[in-house]
């Protein structure tokens, strides 16, 4: 294996691994600080802020060969023998000088910067930079001007990294941004008539490792150290993007990329990255209610949860004829302690996948990043639930016929979709029933159209409040924990049924993880620990398939 | 040895010297042809490297060597750019051989797209130079009829066109990989190396960047031969056997403070002081120079001291200044204030920044604005070293920026401040008898008030 040399420590890296010196030094616990190299993204090396000392080990001899002049590390690619030392004085006091170079025409406004506090100037100055300042100059304003819909650049700020314009042409191939002027006056800015407005323009914000990049929906929204940050899983559609929830008091601010190579790389679409706003919408449904149908003035009376997890099933038994429409909003969990109830109430009950939100088709970027035109994260999961309890696996449209062929006298209806779903047409096939329990976020024409001798209409939580696994349009499940709790006085879905399964203590999505995956072959993988970027679910099947077969 | 004639200069005072005629009248294109008939490519490149042609656009990278590194069977497209966005300060040789002598480059061009085997040639030419526009195009379509360009010259097989293209006036893209990437259409960001130009270049293809003198004189060599070539300058020393040695004619571009500035051939290794007395006529007016500049601005300076020194490859580097570079001489009387002198320097160079690299980008800008400030009366004596600690960290050389752009903006900054030490003192001394010995940081937070 080839043996790379960091500080004087060996380190092993693989033997067709093609690192640079960055990447390598991260192996052996040293950061080189970096400013305009970004995994993501072509190498420019123009920041020289990972300036580091080079060698060469000669093998037969083990004499190292010292490169004579500083290289920046991200160019410089290691291979077997390569030593790297960055920590030597010349290392610092050209990291020093960068640091001073760029503060020289940056307004330093921190105080009103929203980046402080994750801010990568501030980071490497107070870590390499000069105790004082030398530069006597005074520097620009803080001139702001929107490059588009979503974005503001603070053009002082900009330290002229070109992450934002490297990623516009590289992965969201639309190539809006570029660099104006030259020398000390160059700036960021948009073609005229071209403003930063594509499907993945928020990226740039993240990229962004100073303050110059602003995202207009979280500016001056929070300062980023009261955030709370749980890795989760955005639920806007199939591709299952790996994020961060940034959030503070149950409320979230923002939704960022977490790095998942199998996934979403470093990237994810502004529909997922604003798609939060719901969870905080005050028409949302707060309590478990119950109406007897008794005419059109008929109002929902508030039932406790404890009760309603009695009285909601004596009222489906007394139905009969139980079918069930399975969220895809769902976690794996959810959905198997959904089927489990509806059996345990009704063991012949119909299990049909819920309605799958579509819109348009699937858009790939030239950077490889797919939004899906499935706009539900789990399908995958609950229809390998659903495989369990019954292989053919009905669809919404199959529950729907179903339901007017006269086979059902209650229904079953969970949705929590983030928004108005259901047409008036849809919303007729439920008529008739004895009873329609429905688990939606919002009132819709399932809830207030539809009259049945009794209804329910319980809340249901959002992608944020929940807790357990979802497996994308890939087959790849990850486990996520809630980042927010529900608002007051909602019962997550989970330990609705977890209760009405008569199970003790709080609701515990690994336990039920962990009970499908020994009775299922094909949630096998989620027996173990799953990792923070998920796991194939179809890895056992596939060894499966290739030992059997006679190759 | 002495040149006895002037060769690269051959057309200048020729009435009509830039026609077709007249360069056939001379000689030319004749050995174009010979070697059509009867040379490989390859012969080129060993005749070329044998001649000990060096590159006359600054770096003096020995021209043959450069092709060599191009892959060998590459299926091609392979690109030749010659490099006429002429914009070092002081530098004018190639406009003198475009407008006077535009055949003698266009055959340097197909000789050596003849041995690069490129089928495409560029010429990137600097905007503000029209007549040299309206002359090369007019040669390159006079040769175009004559059968020297388009498809199968000659019946050779070998095909050749020639593209010229008007740059937008910018300093930078007279760098190598600058200029592909203007060529390219974008902007001219030099490029990160590796991969070098003769493995991935323009459009991502093999491709060699020369400069329109090695043009000439690679016509020149194929016409008189490696031997008369190398009869020329200065032989390599035989004590370092690295020295490729400085052989061959060489156009210096004398200008400033003399009686007579122009653009003489002279062989390579004439010193500054021949140079500025036997061509230029001696220093205006009849003073003294107190600096002069060995080949262009980025180059440094020699004082009048330093005036014995031959201006050959290696001579400049021996007094501290960067090299030839494109041996342009700008002599500086004794009446020019040093400091007004680095103003303009940096001035210059803070300007045609590309703005890519922190240290240059922010390090031109910077010294541009203490030297504003020492000018302005406000000057103290921890700037120099300032400027000098800025002189001798930025650039290709100590590894902080990717091209040599910074090293050109570093160099003056040194040799001005190293040679000239004691008049920046004084001057500083005289304008600000307050505040010159002050070595507190000034308190910037203090000013950000724009909030």
């Amino acid at each position: 294996m080839p043996q790379v040399i960091v500080d004087g420590t060996e380190i092993e890296i693989g033997a067709h691994e093609r690192l640079n010196c960055i990447e390598a030094a991260r192996r052996a616990g040293k950061e080189i600080p970096h400013y305009c190299w970004h995994p993501g993204l072509s190498v420019v090396a123009s920041c020289r802020m990972c300036l580091v000392e080079t060698g060469q080990r000669d093998a037969a001899t083990g004499k190292i060969t010292m490169v004579p002049k500083l290289v920046p590390g991200c160019q410089t690619p290691v291979k077997d023998g390569t030593v790297i030392v960055t920590e030597s004085q010349l290392v610092k006091e050209s990291r020093a000088r960068v640091e001073e170079a760029l503060l020289i025409d940056h307004p330093i406004d921190c105080p009103i910067c929203d980046k402080a506090g994750e801010c990568l100037l501030q980071d490497y100055h107070f870590e390499h930079g000069q105790p004082q300042r030398r530069a006597d100059l005074q520097p620009f304003h803080s001139r702001r001007r929107d490059v588009g819909p979503t974005v503001t650049l603070f053009v002082d700020r900009c330290i002229m990294c070109t992450r934002c314009v490297r990623f516009t042409r590289e992965v969201s191939g639309t190539g809006e941004l570029m660099v104006t002027s030259r020398g000390a006056k160059e700036e960021i800015d948009s073609f005229p008539g071209f403003p930063l407005d594509n499907k993945l323009a928020g990226n740039v914000v993240d990229l962004c490792p100073v303050g110059a990049l602003g995202d207009r929906d979280f500016l001056y929204q929070q300062r980023v150290w009261f955030l709370k940050h749980e890795p989760n899983v955005c639920g806007g559609c199939a591709t299952g993007c790996s994020i961060v929830t940034e959030h503070n008091q149950d409320t979230v601010y923002r939704l960022k990329p977490r790095e998942n190579p199998h996934v979403n790389k470093w990237w994810m679409c502004d529909e997922g990255r604003y798609g939060w706003h719901h969870l905080h919408d005050p028409a949302r449904l707060l309590a478990a209610g119950r109406r007897d149908d008794r005419g059109p003035d008929a109002s929902w009376d508030t039932v406790d949860w404890p009760a309603v997890v009695t009285r909601l099933r004596a009222d489906l038994a007394a139905a009969g004829g139980l079918a069930v429409a399975v969220s895809p909003m769902l976690t794996v969990e959810e959905a198997w302690m959904l089927c489990a109830v509806a059996r345990s109430i009704d063991p012949a009950a119909f299990l049909a996948v819920g309605h799958v939100p579509r819109s348009g088709t699937d858009e790939t970027f030239p950077g490889g990043f797919t939004i899906r035109a499935e706009k539900c994260p789990n399908r995958n999961g609950v229809e390998a639930v659903l495989a369990l309890f019954d292989p053919a696996v009905p669809t919404w449209e199959d529950l729907l016929a179903h339901l007017r062929a006269g086979r059902a006298r209650s229904a079953w209806v969970t949705a929590a979709y983030p928004g108005a779903w259901i047409d008036a047409e849809a919303a007729g096939a439920f008529a008739g029933l004895d009873c329609l329990v429905v688990q939606d976020m919002f009132p819709s024409a399932l809830t207030e159209a539809t009259s049945a001798p009794v209804t329910w209409r319980l809340p249901a939580v959002g992608f944020a409040e929940r807790s357990g696994t979802w497996v994308n349009a890939g087959h790849r499940a990850q486990c996520f924990e809630q980042a927010i709790r529900p608002p007051a006085g909602v019962w997550p879905e989970g330990r609705l049924w977890w209760n009405m399964l008569g199970r003790s203590g709080l609701y515990d999505p690994p336990a039920v993880r962990h009970q499908i995956a020994g009775a299922a072959a094909s949630f096998a993988a989620l027996g173990g620990d799953v990792p923070a970027t998920g796991i194939d679910l179809r890895i056992l099947q596939l060894a499966t398939t290739e030992s059997s077969s006679p190759a | 040895m002495e040149l006895n004639e002037p060769v690269l200069l051959e057309a200048v005072g020729v009435p009509d010297g830039h026609t077709l005629a007249s360069y056939r009248a001379r000689g030319g294109y004749a050995p174009l042809e010979q070697t059509l008939a009867g040379k490989q490519p390859g012969d080129v490149v060993e005749m070329v490297k044998a001649s000990g042609l060096r590159g006359r656009g600054g770096a003096g990278f020995p021209t043959g060597l450069k092709w060599t590194f191009l892959p060998k069977d590459h299926p091609g497209p392979i690109y030749l750019c010659i490099n006429a966005d002429e914009s070092e300060p002081g530098t004018f040789n190639n406009r003198i051989l475009m407008e006077d002598d535009p055949h003698q480059v266009i055959e340097g061009i197909i000789l050596s797209s003849y041995a690069t085997r490129a089928s495409t040639a560029y010429i990137y030419l600097r905007y503000e130079y029209p007549r040299s526009w309206h002359r090369l195009q007019g040669a390159i379509d006079e040769a175009s009829a004559a059968g020297y360009l388009g498809r199968n010259i000659r019946g050779t097989g070998f095909s050749l066109d020639i593209h010229l293209h008007r740059g937008a006036a910018a300093y930078i893209c007279g760098e190598e990989t600058g200029l592909i990437e203007s060529l390219e259409g974008k902007r001219a960001w030099p490029r990160i190396k590796p991969p070098f130009p003769a493995i991935e270049g323009l459009f991502r293809k093999p491709t060699v960047v020369n400069n329109i003198e090695t043009m000439a004189c690679v016509a020149q060599i194929a016409r008189r031969g490696v031997d008369w070539f190398r009869s020329i300058g200065v032989p390599s020393d035989p004590a370092n056997p690295r020295d490729p040695g400085s052989y061959g004619p060489k156009l210096y571009c004398l200008s400033g403070h003399v009686e007579r500035p122009g653009c003489y051939e002279a062989a390579l290794g004439i010193t500054a002081r021949q140079l500025i007395d036997q061509y230029g006529g001696g220093v205006w007016k009849g003073r003294r120079a107190k600096a002069v500049i060995p080949g262009g601005i980025s180059m440094g300076l020699m004082t009048e001291s330093e005036l014995d020194t031959p201006l050959d490859f290696a001579g400049p580097g021996k007094v501290g200044c960067l090299g030839l570079g494109t041996a342009a001489v700008v002599v500086i009387d004794e009446t020019v204030s040093i400091v007004d002198f680095l103003h303009n320097s940096c001035r210059f160079f803070a300007h045609e920044s590309c703005g890519q690299c922190t240290p240059c980008r922010e390090g031109t800008s910077w010294s541009l604005r203490i030297m504003e400030r020492i000018r302005a009366g406000q000057g103290r004596l921890v700037d120099l070293d300032l400027l000098l600690e800025m002189g001798n960290t930025m650039g290709m050389m100590p590894g902080s920026t990717i091209c040599g752009l910074a090293d050109g903006a570093a160099w003056p900054m040194k040799n001005a401040i190293r040679k000239f030490r004691g008049e920046f003192e004084d001057y500083i001394r005289r304008t600000n008898p307050t505040g010159w010995m002050v070595t507190d940081p000034v308190p910037a937070l203090a000013i950000v008030g724009a909030h």
